[in-house]
């Protein structure tokens, strides 16, 4: 039972790791508690993006999670 | 029929671009590639074109007056093919063309080491510089990449500019 975090770009820093395994929940509000709060504070960024399951998430207050769930945080890209 | 026409082209795009006759030849790339090669291979596969527009991006030497040792670029595997694959669909749908290769680097890379390659292939020269473009300006500040450089030992992420997205803002 766990959903598994994808931090992107300078995310990856503010989390010390490109992925981290967390305990099962069904709203982000729950997941983003279990966190380091200053790692939670990057992810509730107000450029950052979320995608569950490779899908991006418009209303992430309405989210309900499932147990395996991919929750992708997105901050700005640059590409090119 | 956007959805039919995606999935063509992302069967297209397992093929080698010289057999690629009406689709977008899209690709990720996790390794160094030949652009010479591949643009040669590309206008060989359009010869009804009469003009091909292309674009190169390669790793700079120096970012403010500081050599750059390495650059990285992050993909996300669930988003960023595809994304790029709908970018060549949306820019396939703006311009008639006879083919279009849009190819992007992912991984690390060296100084001069190519990033990206556009190319478009049209009947005539606008069509073609038009839809590299937008198609260059979309893969700058939209698709799914996140870029770091090593300058002296150190790596930082490089966040996107405001000419990016005032660079996209012209298209819609």
């Amino acid at each position: 039972m766990a959903l598994k975090l994808v931090f992107l770009g300078r995310l990856e820093d503010a989390a010390g790791a490109p992925e981290l395994e967390v305990a099962a929940a069904s709203s982000l509000g729950q997941v983003l508690a279990g966190l380091d709060p200053e790692l939670a504070a990057a992810l509730q960024g107000p450029r950052v993006k979320l995608a569950v399951n490779g899908a991006l998430v418009q209303d992430s207050d309405a989210l309900v999670l499932g147990d395996g769930d991919e929750l992708a945080f997105l901050p700005p890209v640059s590409g090119g | 029929m956007r959805w039919c026409w995606a999935m063509a082209t992302n069967w297209r795009s397992c093929l080698p671009s010289a057999a690629v006759e009406m689709g977008a030849d899209v690709r990720l790339l996790t390794e160094a590639f030949d652009f010479a090669a591949e643009l040669s291979a590309f206008t060989s596969a359009h010869p009804a074109a009469g003009g091909v527009a292309s674009f190169l991006g390669q790793v700079r030497a120096s970012a403010h007056d500081s050599a750059v040792e390495a650059l990285e670029l992050r993909q996300y595997g669930p988003l960023t093919l595809p994304a790029m694959e709908d970018l060549a669909a949306r820019t396939q749908g703006r311009w008639t063309l006879e083919g279009l290769l849009i190819l992007h680097r992912s991984g690390e890379m060296q100084p001069g080491d190519p990033i990206v390659l556009v190319a478009a292939a049209s009947r005539h020269r606008r069509e073609a510089f038009a839809a590299a473009e937008f198609a260059m300006d979309h893969l700058k500040s939209e698709s799914w990449f996140w870029k770091r450089e090593k300058v002296a030992g150190a790596w930082r992420w490089i966040e996107p500019r405001a000419q990016d997205f005032e660079d996209i803002a012209r298209w819609s």
